[in-house]
């Protein structure tokens, strides 16, 4: 009885590490694969390099960072107040009955594959913005507005919990004093639950980074800075979807080389919002 | 300077808030019913048993279909038992401890991990250096990986959740650790653990980066599991992308986003059933 006990709890042990190994044998797999030629070019010509043209040995990947960070900006700056306000509304304003209906709906949003976003993307915005708007189309607009409702799930979910972890005595309090219940949450309710909040914009600007499939489809990919809103662009995790099918060699490292940069940003990423969250855990 | 009365701008901030939340549902529901309106014409019966013709410009889209049941169901019974025994040891064995706090930041990291990153891993691991090829096994192990965090983390709420009293009473009686699990808690958390099974298929289902690099994109039927295959979601980017065909992207949409809605409706009435049952 005990030995076999003592079994069970070794090998439970032993699925449990399965998370972190998994962590671990992806981080070593990628960076074996992508660190020598990061190194071989030098760190500074690898991520500040202009030019990418991986069959003529030209391996600079700031066109691709430019890309990346302009969307992800874009889709925070869509998609963070209009999730805030949800989430808001969710825990503060809505009937009991309408949020119950909400809720789950926009949940659905997570559940929408993004190849979907993007094939919406292109069939709908992107000629709506080449004919109203201007310019290719194809853009980093029409990215960061797929991506800004493609972080709403995200956002939403995490900064209710934030604001519905709040005691409800603040609120009370506040009410108590004469504040309209507008006046409570952004003076009180909002100011509390700002850990969690930052933790759920942080946790979305993950999202909107990593997103590949969606944002191939309306970004049009091209290897250059973008100088205004409505020029194409493209993204780390583009270049590594767009080009890993028929890559070789060099080329096929310069993209795992993509892959190192994208998960170390990743990983400072999740670390902040653990941290953040951690603390939250731990004063509530 | 003129204060506006607060009165006047808790209105306006409430008529603000009911309308995000509006823009929100009513970008949804246009998302969905634009697939819907387009899509479902096209999917027949003859949509759904054919075989592709002309890479997918004709014919229907069955072999997808079976490559996305095989490889989800690759991924649900490698990631099951490890998130579920994850969760138990978790729970039930380690309780808290610098191991646990380790173990559990490890799934928060890999949950965060984007799924190209996921289909780089796959493709240098499972299909090179194992050999496993472009297959139905690298692509299931490959997704396995990335929905392990979601059954675990589900799994252990749900755990979480059944009573101290219950777990007493059977350890009372003489019950060991592992009998209490398989008897008691694991019995009452089951409908949890199901939620988090349900949305993992969820997400094997819709993800593309991931599988694109790791099963492949051949249109033939899979016979076994080192057979490269193509799932419903690869097929549809791949229609989409090429522009090989507007009707038979929407038609694969469609089966796409009603497999996912019924999908992830069953995850949310299990979880309803389940909260008011422990509760």
């Amino acid at each position: 009885m005990k030995a076999k006990e003592w079994l069970i709890e070794r090998a439970l042990l032993l699925m449990a590490l399965s998370a972190v190994t998994s962590l671990a044998l992806i981080a070593i797999f990628v960076l074996a694969q992508g660190l020598p030629i990061m190194l071989r070019e030098g760190l500074g010509s690898f991520l500040l390099g202009h030019r990418w043209a991986p069959t003529k040995h030209a391996f600079g990947i700031l066109p691709m960072m430019v890309g990346s960070t302009c969307v992800t900006l874009g889709a925070l700056a869509l998609g963070g107040p209009l999730g805030v306000a949800c989430s808001v509304f969710l825990a503060e304003v809505a009937p009991r009955r309408v949020a119950d209906v909400v809720r789950p709906a926009i949940q659905l949003l997570a559940g929408i594959p993004s190849v979907v976003f993007g094939f919406v993307g292109i069939t709908v915005l992107v000629p709506l913005i080449r004919n109203h708007i201007g310019g290719p189309g194809l853009s980093v607009l029409a990215a960061a507005i797929i991506l800004g409702v493609m972080i709403l799930p995200t956002v939403i979910s995490i900064s209710q919990d934030a604001i519905e972890a709040v005691p409800r005595t603040y609120k009370e309090a506040a009410l108590a004093l004469g504040c309209t219940p507008w006046q409570a949450i952004t003076r009180v309710i909002l100011p509390a639950a700002r850990p969690g909040i930052t933790a759920a914009l942080v946790l979305g600007m993950g999202r909107a980074i990593g997103e590949t499939m969606a944002v191939i489809m309306v970004i049009g990919n091209a290897v250059k800075i973008p100088h205004s809103l409505l020029d194409p662009a493209r993204t780390l995790t583009g270049s590594i979807a767009m080009e890993m099918g028929y890559a070789s060699g060099e080329h096929r490292e310069a993209l795992f080389a993509t892959g190192v940069v994208l998960f170390v940003f990743i990983m400072v990423l999740n670390t902040i919002v653990n941290l953040r969250l951690g603390r939250r855990r731990e004063a509530s | 300077m003129r204060r506006v009365n607060p009165e006047v701008t808790h209105r306006a901030a409430s008529v603000g808030l009911w309308l995000s939340a509006g823009l929100a549902l009513a970008v949804l529901a246009y998302i969905i019913g634009l697939v819907l309106v387009r899509g479902l014409p096209a999917v027949t019966p003859h949509f759904l048993l054919a075989s592709p013709e002309r890479m997918g410009r004709a014919g229907g889209i069955f072999p997808t279909i079976v490559g996305t049941l095989f490889v989800t169901t690759v991924a649900l019974l490698v990631a099951t038992p490890l998130g579920v025994g994850t969760a138990i040891y978790l729970t039930e064995y380690a309780r808290i401890g610098r191991l646990a706090a380790v173990i559990r930041f490890g799934a928060e990291c890999l949950a965060g991990v984007p799924s190209i990153i996921f289909g780089l891993f796959g493709f240098i691991f499972f299909v090179i250096t194992l050999q496993l090829g472009w297959s139905v096994l690298s692509g299931g192990l490959t997704l396995a990986v990335m929905v392990l965090p979601t059954i675990m983390r589900t799994a252990e709420e749900a755990i979480k959740a059944v009573p101290a009293s219950y777990r007493e009473v059977s350890y009372s009686m003489g019950a060991t650790t592992w009998q209490t699990v398989t008897r008691v808690v694991v019995p009452a958390a089951l409908p949890g653990i199901v939620t988090g099974i349900v949305l993992a298929v969820g997400r094997s289902v819709g993800e593309t980066a991931a599988t694109l690099f790791t099963a492949g994109a051949s249109l033939r039927l899979p016979t076994s599991l080192l057979s490269p295959t193509r799932t419903m979601a690869v097929h549809f980017y791949i229609l989409a992308r090429e522009g090989l065909s507007e009707t038979h992207a929407y038609g694969t949409a469609a089966v796409l986003v009603v497999l996912i809605l019924a999908i992830n409706t069953l995850a949310n009435w299990l979880m309803l059933r389940f909260r008011a049952k422990t509760q």
